[in-house]
């Protein structure tokens, strides 16, 4: 077999048993196991049935992601785990916080890039704005590169959350 | 006993005898004294009551792997279950069932540092295959049946229950939850029928396969065994077995290659590497067994039968993954290479054979006995001579003795070999054998030990003595802690920093002194009488054997080589030496 060692970046969702530990289950299987995490966002998702849905950003080698996958539904509390990356197509959205201080035209440059970006200000003082953004990560990266000469203070991401398009369940 | 009301400890006794469990290895503490209570007042479950936790684990081990049953052990909170941890790890390595109960402080205590207080489920997550904490009453009979379902099922391991005091002593309701469902954990057991088709016909079309079988095998039940013999003979291909699968196929069978690995035989070893087709049963292409990865079977398409998804294109990319429980998978390519009338390829098969005897003809496990002093290789297979005719069951420790006795000991069953694989655990063989003997008490338990394991869990004699249960310790006693010393000798120039024991015990005295018996040889003439004299002793014994100090343990694939750069002697060391990316390795 020839084995291919380029790197990908892979979005997994992973539905578990809402109970105490999974959380540290699966960080601990990344930790212990050496692999990578770029993101991670997890809640609950069925209150009724008590299922949190985990999303997961990874790199590694075509084995490592495979690898990864096994080793996450082999864990018992774990429904199902879904790589989002090649399995159809998906979407994929990461909310910011974006705290930025300044005044004079700094203050209404930054006003205006958050147009361009269609980032909202949810809080502002005479000396500072609190810009809610969303969109893929490389749109929030450029938003928060941009801000960064304008007086950007604080950065509070949610980490990326993905979902499959098409009328299909998970 | 469904609705009667009971306290948790009542409950979880209930509970373990509805799984069929009639032995528990322990040792009591504050938290887990209700369980205890309960043990007391019914006399259905028997108790062994172990020296130090660890030893209960292994005892658990040894039991679980000479009945295929799960292994149950009982310990208390923080100490307890902290001690527990290298036997769970020990399990998870090498797939071994078990069910640990740990006690916990109460409820309301959890996180406040109280005394005896460890963190369980958090320390045990990384080495068990799950675990729980029960934090409330109705919980508790589903978790108990939980357990051992999820213990025994798919690929077995370790699980911990930790239960908190109040949860022990509270009222609650039994339900037998042994027949339910599980909502998620559900491993697959039967294949595909097109992946069947394929692989039996790529083993037919092969002109070079080796069967590469392992411990998995040995979990599936003594019925995967018998069907591998059976697809092994119908193809007339050579088999190789992994350490933890020695007995999966009878070792004195003229297609049985030996051991394979880093101290497996060379025909094993080069069969490996030459094989156009390598069919993987039950074994997880661990680095004790590939050593160089970009080396490894270069020339061979891989066909890996494993019930872990996880196993499988984790070390070795294989070109047919099959995800099934082995047994399952034997009987469909049985059927499937009948029905079809498949035949392998028979004078590429007599090439093969040819090639595989001229390996054979090397005689890689030859060692000179002519002198005074006893050779390990030549106690063991004395030990194999004496007891290959009995009902007997063998556990070793962990180092240079283990591999002599798992090239020298030949095993024709599966569930008679209990060694510490994937973990190499010192100190696993007495416990182990305990455990076997709780569970055979009629048969000839052996551990096969060095003396530097044995010191480390060498408390367990007294348990032996408690439960009338004759093992029997065979040392190849060298005072050196002897792989650590051929490791020295190999890769660090010969300078054996701290690998020598002084001041050991007098071995005699010692067995003595904790009412065994002391048996002892030093001569080669006098090996055969200590064996049969500790058979016939219905006695705990140690057979403390002096043998060669300088011994090392051959064939040998150093770490970072191939299987074809093996050292098959002392005269290959010094033609031969480790690269330095290979003493980076363990």
């Amino acid at each position: 077999m020839v084995v291919d060692d380029t790197i990908e970046r892979h979005t997994i969702a992973v539905l578990v048993d809402n109970e105490a530990g999974v959380l540290a289950r699966v960080i601990g299987l990344f930790s212990g196991r050496g692999y990578n995490i770029e993101s991670l966002t997890v809640a609950e998702t069925d209150a009724d049935e008590g299922i949190s849905r985990i999303t997961i950003v990874t790199s590694g080698t075509p084995m490592i992601i495979e690898q990864i996958k096994a080793q996450l539904d082999r864990l018992v509390p774990v429904h199902r785990v879904v790589d989002l990356t090649t399995e159809g197509a998906s979407v994929e959205r990461e909310l910011a916080l974006v705290k930025v201080a300044g005044k004079g035209n700094k203050r209404v440059e930054a006003l205006r890039i958050a147009d361009i970006f269609r980032a909202r200000a949810i809080d502002s003082t005479n000396e500072s704005f609190v810009f809610e953004i969303s969109g893929a990560t490389e749109k929030l990266n450029a938003f928060v590169d941009l801000m960064e000469p304008l007086g950007l203070v604080d950065v509070s991401r949610t980490g990326v959350v993905a979902i499959a398009r098409g009328k299909s369940e998970l | 006993m469904a609705g009667k009301s009971m306290n948790g400890s009542e409950i979880i006794i209930q509970a373990l005898l509805n799984e069929g469990v009639d032995t528990v290895f322990g040792y009591p503490g504050g938290a887990v004294l209700p369980i205890y209570d309960a043990i007391f007042q019914q006399n259905q479950l028997r108790h062994v009551l172990v020296r130090q936790e660890g030893g209960a684990v292994h005892m658990a081990e040894g039991y679980a792997r000479s009945t295929g049953k799960v292994g149950v052990v009982l310990v208390t909170s923080g100490p307890g279950a902290t001690n527990a941890v290298t036997g769970l790890t020990d399990a998870l390595m090498d797939s071994i069932p078990i069910v640990c109960l740990t006690g916990q402080v109460p409820t309301h205590l959890i996180g406040n540092d109280a005394f005896q207080e460890a963190d369980t489920t958090g320390i045990t997550r990384p080495c068990t295959k799950h675990n729980y904490l029960v934090k409330r009453m109705e919980d508790l009979p589903r978790v108990m049946h939980e357990a051992f379902y999820v213990a025994r099922s798919g690929r077995p391991g370790p699980v911990v229950i930790d239960l908190p005091k109040d949860i022990l002593m509270g009222l609650g309701q039994y339900e037998d939850f042994s027949q339910v469902e599980h909502r998620t954990y559900q491993p697959t057991m039967k294949a595909g029928k097109s992946e069947i088709e394929k692989a039996v016909s790529m083993i037919a079309s092969a002109k070079k396969p080796l069967f590469y079988c392992g411990g998995g095998v040995i979990n599936s039940g003594p019925k995967a065994s018998k069907q591998l013999g059976r697809l092994v003979k119908l193809t007339g291909a050579p088999i190789t077995l992994t350490l933890m699968g020695l007995g999966a196929y009878p070792a004195t069978d003229k297609q049985f290659l030996g051991m394979l690995g880093m101290h497996g035989t060379y025909e094993a070893n080069l069969a490996m590497h030459d094989a156009d087709l390598i069919v993987a049963v039950g074994a997880r292409f661990d680095d004790r067994i590939t050593g160089r990865l970009d080396a490894f079977a270069p020339n061979s398409e891989k066909i890996h039968i494993d019930i872990d998804p996880s196993s499988i294109n984790k070390n070795v990319a294989v070109d047919l993954p099959i995800v099934g429980d082995v047994g399952s998978v034997l009987d469909q390519m049985l059927r499937v290479w009948k029905d079809k009338e498949f035949k392998t390829n028979a004078r590429a098969m007599k090439a093969w054979w040819s090639q595989i005897n001229d390996w054979r003809s090397m005689d890689c496990l030859k060692y000179d006995q002519s002198g005074s002093v006893i050779k390990p290789q030549f106690a063991i297979e004395r030990l194999y001579e004496n007891t290959k005719d009995m009902d007997c069951y063998i556990t070793t420790e962990v180092g240079q003795h283990q591999m002599w006795a798992a090239q020298f000991y030949k095993f024709n069953e599966p569930n008679r070999w209990m060694t510490s694989g994937g973990l190499g655990t010192m100190g696993y063989g007495l416990p182990s054998a305990i455990g076997v003997q709780v569970a055979h008490p009629e048969s000839l338990v052996v551990d096969i030990s060095g003396e530097a394991s044995f010191l480390m869990n060498m408390q367990e004699m007294s348990t032996a003595i408690q439960y009338r249960a004759p093992v029997k310790v065979f040392i190849t006693n060298n005072q050196y802690m002897g792989m650590v010393r051929q490791w020295q000798e190999l890769l660090h120039g010969g300078r054996y920093a701290e690998s020598y024991t002084d001041a050991l015990p007098d071995l005699v005295k010692l067995a003595e002194a904790c009412q065994w018996v002391g048996l002892r040889a030093k001569r080669p003439d006098e090996v055969d009488d200590v064996i049969q004299e500790m058979i016939e002793i219905d006695r705990p014994v140690i057979a403390d054997i002096w043998v060669d100090q300088t011994e090392n343990c051959f064939p040998m694939i150093p770490s970072g080589a191939a299987h074809n750069e093996m050292l098959l002697g002392p005269e290959d060391e010094a033609s031969k030496p480790v690269s330095e990316e290979g003493m980076v390795l363990v």
